[in-house]
């Protein structure tokens, strides 16, 4: 007779952080053949429109890298936030705080010195997103509430807000639809690519990859917040404040996705509108853990991610495979990812008897 | 069968793994009819795997095991219990919201259809307990019980299944020495009926007290056997660490100096909101090591609690060098230069998924010798844990070896080289060696003297009596969270403290 068991496994070489993910997108795309296949899509041209669709023209590459920037914002969020286990699910209402924030800043600057309305905007949005998250860890550490309902509760709360200021204060004047005035041209991210939407956010967020990375690894704060995330009560034992380092770190993690909700105003919308965001925060989620909460890592999972949601498109007008496709490997690549994870802890051992 | 020359129990070349590690290693064990066998060794010797296996709890990668002539295949437990025989492992497994003879009966197939038939199986345990002297109410629940008379409750529901042979892993670790005469004698009366008992433990004392043969294990094998009678502590001793071991400790004498640490009036409530330490008053000075006897459950964990920081008590002052302690802030112990050793080191005292460079540094990265502007100095914290690393012998990969790498004793240095860093002035140790083996023991006692001899005061809360005698210059005695009784080291006599610590004022 053959029976399994799961036992715990000797912790991995450090090599491992990097070969499990990218084992996980690879079992994940071979995985996605059979959704490709149920969707009547053949199978090697819809690989190759994937991937061409994505990377395949210098257009394309850069839409990529367009999409990659608040993908890889609320990757970052989320993950920073997760090192210290502050479970925030909210990267969601984080980003829109901050593009409800842009918007409001966006349209009323006009008398503002033109070279500083960029900067009020960015560093108001950071602050919003940043409040925003401070709330539900705000509860968590006063009054011991759940930071994963919490947080994921404060996006729906969030949602109406912008809803009713954008049919209320926030509403163009003139239209009947949620949406807001045209912000003015100052608040606009430059474009710095002719021909495309390469704009000045993507390399604020590769450099918020080098900030998050420099934080964990060189400051004290980095290091309060990972002994935080490990073991609580041992690092209040060891005298840390711990309310504090969470606060921060929501403060950090929040303003991160606040940031991806500036870039996408100011860069792609130019207005505020009900779907501004087609689930970042969620999305942010399932990078981050894919890019094993490590900042470089991120980097690479969004890349991935921005891959798969623009080739989609391609991939959809050639084969006819529909664009959904692109959140059903999203979602695999989570489940993968998650289960490749387990293994790292734990191992199957087969026993004959 | 009962010949007692021919064993019950055979158990030839049995091997077992895990993973890496050689828990048994071609082990030839044999029980005798009518005996107790003591199975001595360090933790981690194998004593537990061991009988593990012949309860059928593991399965041997390799060998043979025979009980009353017969070759047994135990792939469970319930195969072993119906050879006859019974385990009684360190935590109990027994449900303690039920009463004492629903736990006996728990899993037998005492009844008529669906029925219980408590009167029958009430009768055959009053008979039981007459027979052995096993006394406890069968209508107590368990929860009422004493952990003593919870382990009497095993005893009895091992017997109640026939059991004839008895294994105790290490069960007098959580008693009194009352407790403890008291199951010696339980023990001699069930080989008195030729019974057999193997006594796994650690404590040498014990282990010459009660058994007839003793089989000592190391590193997973056999390493001797003798009879109890033709050997002593000393042979024994070194047997089980494999070499001369001097467990002799000498103190300097020193006379205690300024109070260091002054507990006034303290009261706190434990985690069922009921009162633990009542109007506790205790002082320990410079020089001085005061041992804090007594059983776990009286209100040492509470006590070390308030005094970390971890817990909030209701009532009272604690000053350390004269400065009053604020209450829930481990911060605020270590800037008054507390050294802090916690009984649960892997959950409260070290964090484990971090490098050991992470551990040594965590109470000291704030101080500006190891930042500028939040910025840490990687060069800096790297000397200081190096230095930490040899100066303690704390045997790992490198300072950036994940602490859970580490082996028990070499955590409980870590632990150590954090705490004793900073030259505290105060250090308060609570069971600092539980769970170590004896040369980590020695190691961590020797540390404990030098501070004494540094010039700390040191607060030495532990279960382990000879602990205490051996290094305490006073020892006070906690029970139901107050102080029985206090007595200078040189001059306690240990009947004295064991009657504190089961309650008896004298």
């Amino acid at each position: 007779m053959i029976s399994f068991r799961i036992v715990k496994r000797e912790p991995l070489p450090g090599w491992a952080k990097v070969v499990i993910p990218i084992a996980a997108i690879i079992v994940t795309l071979i995985l996605s053949a059979i959704p490709i296949l149920i969707a009547g899509g053949h199978l090697w041209k819809s690989y190759y429109y994937l991937f061409y669709g994505a990377l395949g023209t210098r257009f394309n590459l850069l839409e990529t890298f367009v999409k990659s920037s608040p993908l890889l914002l609320t990757g970052l969020a989320v993950a920073f936030a997760f090192r210290a286990k502050f479970w925030n699910i909210g990267a969601e209402g984080q980003l829109l705080a901050g593009a409800l924030t842009a918007t409001a800043l966006g349209v009323s600057l006009g008398g503002v010195p033109q070279p500083l309305v960029l900067p009020i905007i960015i560093i108001a949005g950071f602050v919003a997103g940043g409040i925003w998250a401070s709330i539900p860890a705000l509860l968590k550490t006063k009054l011991k509430v759940d930071d994963v309902v919490s947080t994921l509760l404060l996006n729906y709360v969030m949602i109406h807000i912008m809803g009713a200021l954008l049919f209320g204060p926030l509403q163009q004047p003139g239209s009947s639809w949620p949406r807001s005035s045209a912000i003015i041209k100052a608040a606009c991210y430059p474009i710095l690519l002719a021909r495309s939407r390469f704009h000045m956010g993507i390399l604020l967020s590769l450099f918020a990859v080098f900030v998050i990375w420099f934080i964990n690894k060189k400051t004290t704060f980095g290091y309060r917040s990972k002994a935080v995330g490990v073991n609580v009560r041992a690092a209040h034992f060891g005298g840390i404040n711990t309310t504090s380092v969470i606060l921060w770190t929501a403060l950090i993690s929040g303003g991160l996705a606040g940031l991806a909700g500036v870039g996408e105003l100011c860069a792609i919308q130019y207005r505020l509108i009900m779907d501004i965001s087609p689930g970042y925060g969620y999305s942010g989620i399932v990078i981050a853990m894919l890019g094993n909460l490590h900042p470089v890592g991120v980097l690479f999972s969004s890349l991935f991610f921005s891959v798969i949601i623009v080739g989609a498109q391609t991939m959809s007008r050639m084969t006819g495979v529909p664009t959904y496709i692109a959140e059903v490997i999203q979602g695999m690549a989570l489940m993968v990812m998650l289960i490749f994870l387990l293994f790292t802890e734990y191992k199957i051992r087969v026993m004959r008897k | 069968m009962t010949n007692p020359n021919q064993p019950v129990v055979r158990m030839s070349s049995i091997t077992k793994h895990f993973l890496d590690v050689t828990a048994n290693k071609n082990i030839t064990f044999n029980l005798y009819p009518g005996e107790i066998c003591a199975l001595l060794g360090e933790n981690g010797a194998g004593k537990t795997t061991l009988m593990n296996i012949l309860f059928g709890y593991y399965t041997c990668d390799d060998g043979e095991i025979f009980i009353k002539g017969e070759k047994v295949n135990l792939s469970a437990p319930k195969n072993a219990i119906s050879r006859g025989v019974g385990m009684i492992h360190q935590h109990f497994a027994l449900v303690p919201s039920q009463t004492v003879l629903e736990n006996i009966i728990i899993g037998t197939d005492s009844g008529k259809g669906i029925f219980l038939d408590l009167k029958s199986a009430r009768q055959e345990l009053l008979e039981l307990q007459e027979r052995f002297g096993l006394q406890i109410d069968p209508d107590a629940r368990v929860w009422t019980l004493s952990v003593g008379e919870q382990q009497k409750v095993e005893i009895l529901k091992a017997l109640y299944r026939d059991v004839d042979i008895l294994i105790m892993d290490e069960p007098t670790a959580v008693l009194a020495p009352a407790e403890t005469v008291d199951l010696f004698s339980t023990l001699r009366s069930l080989v008195k009926e030729g019974r057999s008992v193997v006594f796994i433990s650690h404590k040498l004392n014990e282990v010459m007290d009660i058994s007839d043969r003793i089989v000592v294990l190391r590193g997973g094998q056999v390493v001797a056997e003798r009879k109890t009678a033709e050997t002593n502590t000393r042979e024994l001793a070194n047997l089980m660490v494999g070499r001369d071991l001097l467990e002799i400790i000498e103190k300097k004498t020193l006379n205690a100096g300024q109070p260091v640490l002054q507990i006034e009036n303290l009261n706190a409530l434990n985690d069922k909101k009921l009162l633990a330490l009542k109007n506790l008053n205790l002082v320990v000075r410079q020089n001085e090591i005061l041992g804090m006897a007594g059983i776990s459950g009286n209100g040492q964990k509470e006590l070390s609690e308030v005094l970390f920081g971890l817990r909030d008590p209701t009532d009272g002052i604690i000053k350390v060098n004269s400065v009053p302690l604020k209450f829930g802030s481990p911060a605020s112990t270590i800037q008054l230069k507390m050294g802090r050793i916690p009984e649960d080191r892997i959950d409260t005292g070290l964090l484990m998924d971090l490098t050991v460079e992470e551990n040594l540094i965590l109470e000291n990265h704030s101080s500006s010798e190891f930042h500028r502007y939040g910025l840490m100095k990687a060069g800096r914290i790297q000397q200081f844990s190096e230095d930490l690393i040899s100066a303690y012998g704390i045997m790992t990969a490198g300072r950036d070896a994940v602490t859970k790498s580490l082996s028990g004793g070499n955590l409980q240095k870590v632990m150590l080289a954090r705490e004793l860093a900073g030259s505290p002035t105060v250090v308060v140790a609570s069971q600092p060696t539980r769970g170590l083996d004896v040369g980590a023991m020695e190691y961590i006692h020797q540390r404990i003297l030098q501070e004494r001899e540094r010039g700390a005061g040191i607060l030495l809360i532990s279960e382990d009596l000879d602990e205490i005698f051996a290094l305490s210059d006073r020892i006070a005695v906690l029970f139901e969270g107050i102080i029985m009784g206090e007595a200078f080291g040189e001059q306690a006599c240990r009947e004295q403290i064991g009657l504190w610590m089961s309650g008896v004022k004298t």
